[in-house]
């Protein structure tokens, strides 16, 4: 037989921290010969803000494509999510803990009945998502038109702006969710058989894996994942926002994210460690483009193509390992 | 009657199941004793592998009751049957391709200590389980994707040898085995046997039946038709039982010697990563068989032919003029066609029906509309000429048995009308019955005109087929046999006792 067949398997660091250099070093530059710096501490701050919220969700959803689904309600849930914090503390430190564990079983209870539409009635995911966001959304556009509640000082000291050197306290709160998600995927049963589902659904069944819980409890991580991205926006704006998580666009960018980070769309390959890079990807390209001051609508082109770019080269690399 | 077997293990009794409305099996008796081996024959469709899954969980029987270890069971699922003691090979792989051995062979049982999955141990132990079988070359942390079908075949049995079940089943364990891999998978029989484990086996190959089944079951269209002792059967009677008639176990005539066709491909001292200094020629109504152990370099031989990896040195002529095959695309419009060994993952569109299976290579090579129906018509007659059964040709091709699926593909590439023919085991996992009517079909296109290129395992058939067989090994071509060559002459080329031989 060829040796190389006999290689053990390797879980190569994905290409997206290559591309992350890359980047960095061209913005870098382009910047410097524009006569600015890329790197100066508000510029890394604000790159590191908008990485911890992208993050947040970006890891969530990492979690149930990799198990095959999708989830497009993360946008609405953490909309939702700043209100129910925000009014829950309504300016109090006293209720911090209990407004935080109210978001997490919310989003929690979200994941659940998306996960419950699409294992038992067996409702495809987009679908399904797509439906309970709307959902979200009629709820929040009746209720709300504007701002809710006040978040907790001590929180948005806290969690919305304090740092250690030039990280944001939420951007470890992004490292540490990515570490426990990691250890879940390599270390758990539940990780181990949730990358089976998405692998090939009908191996994992035969292989005695209870498929529906798995994913039932993969959409439930994911939408308290969105939950904490929700609790830390509240704490960056002050207030609940009702229209926060569409504006930001947090659905469609968490899955580029993902996708950029190596993360197969149909599920069974990939991981968390991948999509902190596309996290972080993204948001460079955000950071250099605002020191350029390019308009917003040439930098969703170049985003927009640095999705297709990726994809293609992932698409690439699988047809090379199939021939 | 005394019967002198201990307690069953296993019994079935009046096992009924039905998809969409088609009954698949009816009313079929079976028991299981421990430490037996009980093996299942019958046809492609038969119900064997819907009744294996059965008593693994993976279907829930419409009729008729299961009783495991003296107690009646309705297994609500494969983690029931597993946790209760019964394990199964499938027939067709159940692995990831993106995980790796150690993963696969524990999905769904997990070592952990404290809460956390072992991976060392893990590790560990699939080696162990890997060098119990005698495979201590597979390296338990590879890729699965990585692996050849013989060696996911091996992680196949491995997975199933982890449960430490008290009942395994295997359905056609062997199909993707080469002959020492067959021999390891003997004595792994027989110590589980030993150690008083109780075996369902089901295979196509008659004489692993009766090597090492103690009693037999055939099933027809469904229905137990009889179940007999080993020692008091014989294989044409098995054969009977299966078929519902008697079968020639003749090979079609073979070509004149003395008047070959033209050459209609030749290969001249070719090579790429895995082949060296390969020539040989194809003509026109021969069928020029390619022996050889597995990994000696056959399918390297096909796929280099096919454009998949093409030759890097040396060069290909095609009816005299010189090609370059750099794509299936460009083999297939040269007139080429390749029957894969590996139907499963490069041979079908699951979801898709039957007729749009078999006409898929003929859409991607013809013009969409010149030919249309008559393509169909040509495809429907090579789907009956192959035996295919099926509800019919718009079913999903993932609703047919296993060797059901493997027809349509071949009937796929016949439908091309190729002028050159590569086969990589035609027959493996077909039925007796088909499989003489597949020998008729590749020596009718060889009559017509075709010249064919056939990769076997099975001795006989290679024999029996070609006019001319070429041993490989190690990449090169050992030697050139006429036919009328013996079972030893081509063993000897393929390990090489003897040295190369005239070519
Ligand atoms: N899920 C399903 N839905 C519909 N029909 C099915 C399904 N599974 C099997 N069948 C049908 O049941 C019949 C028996 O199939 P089965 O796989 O048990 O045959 P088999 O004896 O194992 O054949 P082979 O030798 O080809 O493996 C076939 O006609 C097949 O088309
Ligand atoms: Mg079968």
């Amino acid at each position: 037989m060829s040796a190389l067949s006999l290689l053990p398997a390797r879980r190569p660091v994905p290409g997206v921290f290559v591309a992350l250099t890359l980047t960095l070093a061209i913005g870098w530059l382009v910047v410097l010969l524009d006569g600015g710096q890329l790197f100066n501490q508000s510029t890394t701050v604000s790159l590191l803000h908008v990485a911890a919220g992208l993050g947040l969700v970006a890891v969530g959803q990492t979690l149930v494509i990799l198990g095959g689904s999708l989830d497009l309600s993360v946008a609405y849930v953490i909309s939702l999510s700043t209100l129910v914090a925000a009014e829950t503390m309504n300016g109090s430190d006293g209720a911090v803990l209990p407004a935080i564990g109210l978001v997490l079983a919310v989003s929690a209870g979200i994941g659940l009945f998306n996960g419950l539409l699409v294992t038992k009635l067996r409702v495809n995911a987009f679908i399904a998502t797509l439906g309970v966001g709307l959902l979200l959304k009629g709820y929040l556009d009746n209720g709300y038109d504007g701002p809710a509640g006040t978040t907790a000082p001590s929180l948005v000291q806290s969690l919305g702006y304090q740092r250690v050197g030039p990280v944001p306290v939420s951007f470890l709160l992004l490292v540490a969710v990515t570490a426990a998600a990691w250890f879940a995927l390599s270390r758990t049963r539940f990780g181990h058989h949730l990358i089976a589902v998405g692998g090939d659904p009908e191996v994992a069944r035969l292989s005695g894996v209870r498929n529906d819980r798995v994913l039932v409890t993969a959409h439930m991580l994911c939408s308290m994942c969105a939950g904490l991205a929700g609790i830390y926006l509240a704490s960056r704006l002050g207030s609940g926002a009702p229209r926060v998580g569409t504006e930001g666009l947090y659905d469609l960018e968490s899955i580029a994210a993902v996708v950029i980070g190596g993360t197969a769309l149909a599920g069974g390959r990939g991981g968390v460690v991948g999509t902190v890079g596309g996290v972080l990807l993204l948001a460079s390209i955000d950071a250099i483009f605002n020191q350029l001051e390019v308009d917003a609508f040439f930098k969703q082109v170049i985003r927009g193509a640095i999705i297709i770019a990726a994809v293609a080269v992932y698409a690439r690399r699988a047809m090379r390992k199939a021939a | 009657m005394s019967d002198p077997r201990p307690v069953p293990l296993l019994t079935l009794r009046g096992i009924g199941k039905s998809f969409l409305g088609v009954r698949v099996l009816d009313g079929v008796d079976l028991d299981v004793a421990p430490g037996e081996v009980h093996a299942v024959v019958g046809e492609n469709g038969a119900g064997k592998s819907t009744l294996m899954k059965i008593v693994s969980g993976g279907y829930t029987p419409d009729e008729g009751t299961v009783e495991f270890a003296g107690e009646p069971r309705t297994f609500r699922g494969p983690r029931d049957a597993q946790r209760a003691g019964v394990g199964i090979i499938h027939q067709e792989f159940n692995l990831l391709p993106e995980r790796t051995v150690a993963e696969n062979v524990y999905l769904g049982h997990e070592p952990v200590r404290r809460g956390l999955v072992d991976r060392r141990g893990m590790l560990d132990r699939t080696r162990q389980l890997l060098a119990s079988i005698g495979e201590t070359a597979l390296p338990a942390d590879a890729r699965v994707g990585q692996l050849g079908v013989a060696q996911q075949q091996v992680v196949e049995i491995a997975k199933a040898l982890a449960l430490d079940a008290r009942l395994l089943i295997m359905d056609e364990p062997t199909a993707a085995l080469a002959d020492h891999e067959v021999e390891l998978l003997y004595g792994l029989v027989r110590r589980l046997q030993e150690r008083g484990i109780g075996l369902l086996y089901v295979s196509h190959r008659l004489a692993e039946v009766f090597d090492l089944s103690g009693r037999i079951t055939v099933l027809k269209d469904g229905r137990r038709v009889t179940t007999v002792d080993t020692a008091d059967a014989t294989a044409d009677e098995l054969v009977r039982h299966m078929v519902g008639r008697e079968l020639s176990s003749y090979y079609p005539d073979r070509a004149d010697a003395d008047d070959p066709g033209p050459v209609r491909l030749s290969v001249r001292d070719a090579g790429n990563r895995k082949l060296r200094g390969v020539s040989l020629e194809l003509r026109a109504g021969q069928v020029l068989g390619i022996g050889g152990l597995q990994g000696s370099g056959r399918s390297a031989l096909a796929r280099a032919l096919f454009g998949v990896s093409p030759f890097s040195t040396g060069e290909v002529t095609l009816a005299g003029k010189p090609v370059r095959l750099r794509s299936p695309r460009a083999a297939m419009r040269a007139g080429i066609a390749y029957v894969t060994e590996d139907r499963k993952a490069e041979g079908i569109v699951p979801r898709q029906s039957v007729l749009d299976n078999a006409l898929l290579a003929s859409r991607a090579v013809f013009a969409a509309r010149s030919g249309h129906a008559a393509r169909t018509e040509r495809v429907r007659e090579l789907l009956a000429a192959v035996e295919v059964r099926a509800a019919g040709d718009d079913q999903e091709i993932r609703f047919l048995s296993g060797g059901n699926q493997q027809k349509v593909v071949l009937a796929r590439w016949l439908a091309l009308n190729p002028r050159i023919l590569l086969f990589d085991e035609p027959t493996r996992g077909i039925d007796v019955g088909a499989k003489s009517a597949i020998h008729n079909l590749i020596r009718r296109l060889a009559q017509d005109g075709a010249a064919v290129l056939m990769i076997s395992s099975d001795l006989p058939e290679l024999l029996g087929m070609s006019d001319r067989i070429v041993v490989m090994r190690d990449g090169r071509i050992a030697g050139e046999l006429p036919a009328g060559a013996t079972e030893e002459d081509v063993m000897a080329l393929a390990v090489g006792t003897v040295r190369e031989a005239a070519a």
